[in-house]
């Protein structure tokens, strides 16, 4: 008998990545980033005060890494589920280009690295609001809320609501109305986007077993929600002006903009028809991308039209 | 032959060998703009660096 065996261990084949840099940068989710920051740049633009450019620059750069960071883990944890969605199907996981351990560690590296630099570079304040958007977007929304309620992109439209208010904190190092008028305002935009997208891709969803609420409720229990959450929406987002926080430029445009966004909520609603519901949802889909951009690109003219005002004797107010 | 191949361990593909050097340049670009960014909001903030609110 001998004490040592002489058993082969078998190890599993090396593998050796292919991923090129384009694989990493689609893991950051890089259309979702730029809705995030253009918000976050609306947040530190509508702040008050000085901010030097170098670290608006220095928290711009944080808050969509931290997003990116955000998207990647959210990738890593979702690989199974993107895999059996058209949409989804060509993300970096599934095309089998990176794999979950190292979406995983590029997104904690990143989230890491973003969170500690607006930290240290700008303030803690900031840095600990973005850490916890982090963790909710990746923790409460993403492992908790997206596989077991039909109310998650409800409660995790928060997380993508935050960064303009990381944002503020950031360029002032407190929180104030503004800020949490515009998380209100992404919040409540949230769920008639998503539910619309979710209309015309519940195949998909179903397919994958994630309880969106088409999927759920139905599509016409959808319709109606989305309705419902568009004149919420609407009304919240016109409200800034008659409340003196945002000037008649900005109320002008969200009066606009909110209408088309409820007349095609209305379509939405009233269209039952198969392809007729298809258009409608899809058009509502596109619009609200619009609508989010517009009203915060809005904003932004507000501020350069305050700071040129003196130069040309026009009142902004 | 084969001993030869041994000695030399695992030889990656051309294409292995091109995505792990692109993934290399991004990295050192990365750390490139981390070491500027400190660089430049130390110079911006000056002494007031090492005042951090919180």
């Amino acid at each position: 008998m001998s004490v040592v065996d002489h058993n082969t261990l078998e190890l599993a084949p090396i593998r050796i990545s292919e991923a090129e840099v384009g694989d990493y940068i689609a893991l950051l989710k890089p259309r979702v980033m730029s809705l995030v920051i253009f918000t976050a740049l609306v947040g530190l633009a509508i702040a008050p005060g000085y901010f030097h450019p170098v670290l608006a620059f220095t928290s711009l750069l944080c808050i969509s890494v931290g997003a990116g960071a955000s998207g990647a883990l959210n990738m890593a944890l979702e690989g199974d589920i993107d895999a059996m969605m058209s949409r989804t199907a060509n993300r970096p996981i599934p095309r089998g280009k990176v794999t979950r351990e190292e979406a995983m560690t590029f997104g904690v590296t990143l989230a890491f690295f973003s969170v500690l630099t607006l930290g240290i570079l700008v303030n803690w304040y900031a840095g600990a609001l973005l850490a916890f958007t982090i963790f909710f977007y990746v923790v409460i929304y993403t492992m908790g809320l997206k596989r077991r309620t039909a109310q998650n992109i409800v409660i995790g439209g928060a997380a993508g609501s935050l960064p303009p208010v990381v944002a503020w904190v950031a360029a002032t190092g407190s929180i104030s109305v503004e800020p949490l008028l515009l998380f209100l305002i992404i919040f409540f935009w949230t769920p008639p986007h998503f539910w619309a997208l979710a209309l015309f891709r519940s195949d998909d969803y179903a397919r994958a077993g994630v309880p969106m609420l088409p999927v759920v409720a139905g599509p016409d229990a959808t319709r109606l929600q989305i309705l419902l959450y568009t004149i919420v929406l609407v009304a919240i987002a016109a409200s800034p002006w008659p409340l003196g926080y945002f000037d008649w430029i900005y109320g002008v445009a969200s009066l606009i903009l909110g209408g088309g966004m409820l007349a095609l909520a209305v379509n939405v609603y009233v269209s039952r028809e198969r392809s007729a519901s298809l258009r409608a949802t899809r058009k509502l889909f596109a619009f609200s991308i619009l609508y989010l951009f517009a009203l915060f690109a809005t904003l932004l003219l507000e501020v350069v039209a305050r700071a040129i005002a003196p130069w040309i004797g026009f009142g902004v107010g | 032959m084969d001993e030869e191949r041994e000695k030399e361990g695992i030889v990656l593909t051309e294409a292995q060998l091109r995505s792990r050097r692109h993934r290399s340049i991004a990295i050192a670009l990365a750390l490139g703009v981390l070491v500027l960014l400190f660089f430049a909001v130390t110079i911006v903030k000056g002494p007031a660096v090492l005042n951090r609110p919180m």
